[in-house]
């Protein structure tokens, strides 16, 4: 079987954010793989391990990106391929599926292709639709389990309401959710492969693609409002006192 | 100015936010309802009582269960239909459903979508969008030059319009589009409903409900199932005090990667954010991203034994002290102050 794992390299959880002259600035935090992307990876190595085949991490993004890609071959990807130009600094989603479409054509093609359910850093969560709606692919979205029979794909869908038991024929294109399992760490042997792999690095003229014009623009950034954060501590006897007045403090708030 | 509402629902059962879409549509204009399904006359019914001009209702068989491809290209087709009908926004309720749809018919469209949005203002025959990226840590201003604009709402950012019970209004059917890529093979043992982006309250526990010494468990359990069940008995006093407040039951990762309670109960950066009116946090640290999850809130209660945890940063009333102790009093001075 042969997977494709789009990743995106973000900011740090950890890292204070902030709009700072117009732009995100997230200071000297370290850039890494999107969080909910290691769970694409993990969805990968998982279907890889179970039906054979190979993982091939796809990525979007500047030369810097490379280091995220390293982290999906140190966890036990087979390949690594960075799409990077000038022309895509402001990509938005729409964009984004049609470079990585064409960048899965130029791979030749996969049997499964799979995303995490959304980035940390725009959080649109569009791309994973965007690219199966481009491709012409049945879109397994949130999938929280994948099973394949044959060329049946069945997956566990996390929805709002429960799970919805979805079932469609290879190839597909997935998202994955936190069920699919905890992302494994690299190993030392992962990362000394990851180290020493030369990552192939195509550009729009690569992959036959022209820079497609944003339609999503960003006009103004700026930082949440300061909230006043003057705690008031319930202190009492016994919790049946502190209850009491912690109870009528919310009730006084009007809250409820 | 048209607009189009896309009214989510599960099985007949309205995303109420889908009614605050219909609002912010009718401050810009005619709002258009739209109504995806098979059997969907009392959604559509609903739609007009909410205040929608007209409903287009799509009642197909191939739309009984939601699947991504029909969806979208039923929506597709209705907003690529003639120009003199043809909305300048359509506007979706934010739901794991929504937001495949519009991902997918922005393609067909040759537009964007804004998500998650908090604000919209009217500019021209354009929309300014104003949504948090980055996990809530920067906020943006967002357009998009496509036609139609599309923009999934953030439940509980725009009022939700007065129901007019039995109010008649024009319903018209109109034809599903589009193949199916899927098959729907069933429903999985539902984690029961959780939808922490509609709660006006919620009643969030962390790694600390599992730590109730005090508990023995029942003889034959490993370690991992003590804690486990621990946390159970914790989670049950969370659950109890949610259900007294009419509010959902939240969790930190530290709480669902435990295995404590579903991922579906997740507040913060895995999870869903949220921006209810009270948030009480048991036993929840506050690690980053779980406050960036829940800051939003317009009330904070923290409860949490240790005095220096950073959720007291975020809270507008803390307690330090033992949840097993304080949530059942909170519970019981509640049931006696509301009456009931």
């Amino acid at each position: 079987m042969k997977i494709i794992a789009c990743i995106k390299q973000v900011p740090d959880s950890e890292a204070k954010v902030k709009a700072e002259g117009g732009q995100v600035s997230w200071g000297d935090a370290p850039l890494v793989i999107n969080p909910f992307d290691e769970y694409a990876v993990e969805g990968a190595l998982q279907m890889k391990e179970a039906h054979s085949g190979s993982v091939t991490a796809l990525c979007i993004g500047p030369e810097s990106a490379k280091e995220a890609l390293k982290h999906a071959l140190a966890m036990g990807a087979d390949e690594a391929v960075l799409v990077s130009d000038p022309a895509l600094d402001n990509l938005d989603t729409v964009g984004a599926a049609k470079v990585l479409a064409a960048a899965i054509q130029k791979i030749g093609g996969a049997d499964m292709v799979i995303f995490g359910r959304q980035t940390l850093d725009n959080g649109a969560g569009l791309t994973p639709a965007q690219t199966a709606r481009v491709l012409g692919l049945p879109m397994l979205g949130l999938a929280g389990s994948i099973k394949v029979e044959g060329s049946a794909v069945t997956v566990e869908r996390v929805i709002e309401e429960g799970r919805q038991i979805m079932k469609a024929n290879l190839p597909v294109v997935l998202s994955v959710v936190q069920s699919i399992g905890e992302p494994r760490y690299p190993s030392f042997m992962g990362i000394r492969k990851a180290s020493k792999a030369t990552i192939p690095v195509w550009s729009l003229g690569d992959i036959g693609a022209s820079a497609p014009a944003p339609i999503v623009t960003r006009t103004e950034l700026m930082n949440p409002p300061v909230q006043d954060a003057t705690i008031e501590m319930i202190t009492g006897e016994t919790p049946a006192e502190i209850a009491e007045k912690l109870a009528d403090k919310i009730i006084a708030e009007k809250v409820l | 100015m048209k607009t189009f509402v896309y009214i989510d629902h599960f099985k007949g059962e309205v995303q109420p936010s889908s009614w605050e879409a219909l609002g912010l549509a009718k401050s810009f204009g005619t709002a258009v309802a739209l109504v995806f399904g098979a059997g969907v006359d009392a959604v559509a019914k609903m739609a007009v009582e909410y205040g929608a001009d007209e409903v287009f209702v799509a009642d197909d068989s191939s739309l009984t269960d939601y699947r991504a491809e029909v969806y979208a290209s039923t929506l597709a087709s209705l907003a690529a239909a003639a120009s003199s009908q043809s909305p300048n926004l359509i506007l979706f309720p934010t739901t794991a459903r929504t937001r495949e749809m519009a991902a997918m018919a922005a393609i067909d469209l040759n537009t964007g979508v804004l998500t998650d949005i908090s604000g919209l203002e009217a500019n021209g025959d354009s929309f300014v969008a104003t949504r948090p990226i980055y996990e809530g840590k920067v906020i943006e201003k967002t357009v998009c030059s496509g036609k139609p604009v599309m923009a999934t709402i953030r439940g509980r950012a725009f009022p939700k319009p007065e129901r007019v019970e039995g109010k008649s209004g024009t319903i018209t059917k109109v034809a599903a589009a589009g193949e199916a890529k899927s098959t729907v093979e069933g429903y999985g043992a539902s984690e029961g409903a959780v939808n922490l982006g509609d709660a006006a309250v919620i009643v969030s526990g962390g790694r600390g409900v599992s730590n109730n010494p005090s508990l023995t468990p029942p003889a034959g359990m490993d370690e991992k199932q003590a804690e486990v069940w621990r946390a159970q008995q914790g989670f049950a006093l969370v659950t109890e005090l949610a259900q007294l407040l009419g509010g959902a039951v939240g969790a930190s990762r530290a709480a669902v990667d435990g295995g404590y309670i579903p991922y579906a109960h997740q507040v913060g950066q895995t999870g869903k954010v949220v921006a209810p009116d009270l948030y009480i946090a048991a036993g929840i640290s506050g690690a980053i991203q779980h406050l960036v999850g829940m800051r939003n809130a317009k009330l904070i209660v923290a409860i949490n034994k240790d005095a220096d945890a950073p959720i007291f940063k975020q809270a507008r009333y803390g307690v330090v002290g033992d949840l097993f102790a304080i949530l059942p009093a909170l519970t019981e001075a509640m049931k006696k102050k509301l009456g009931k």
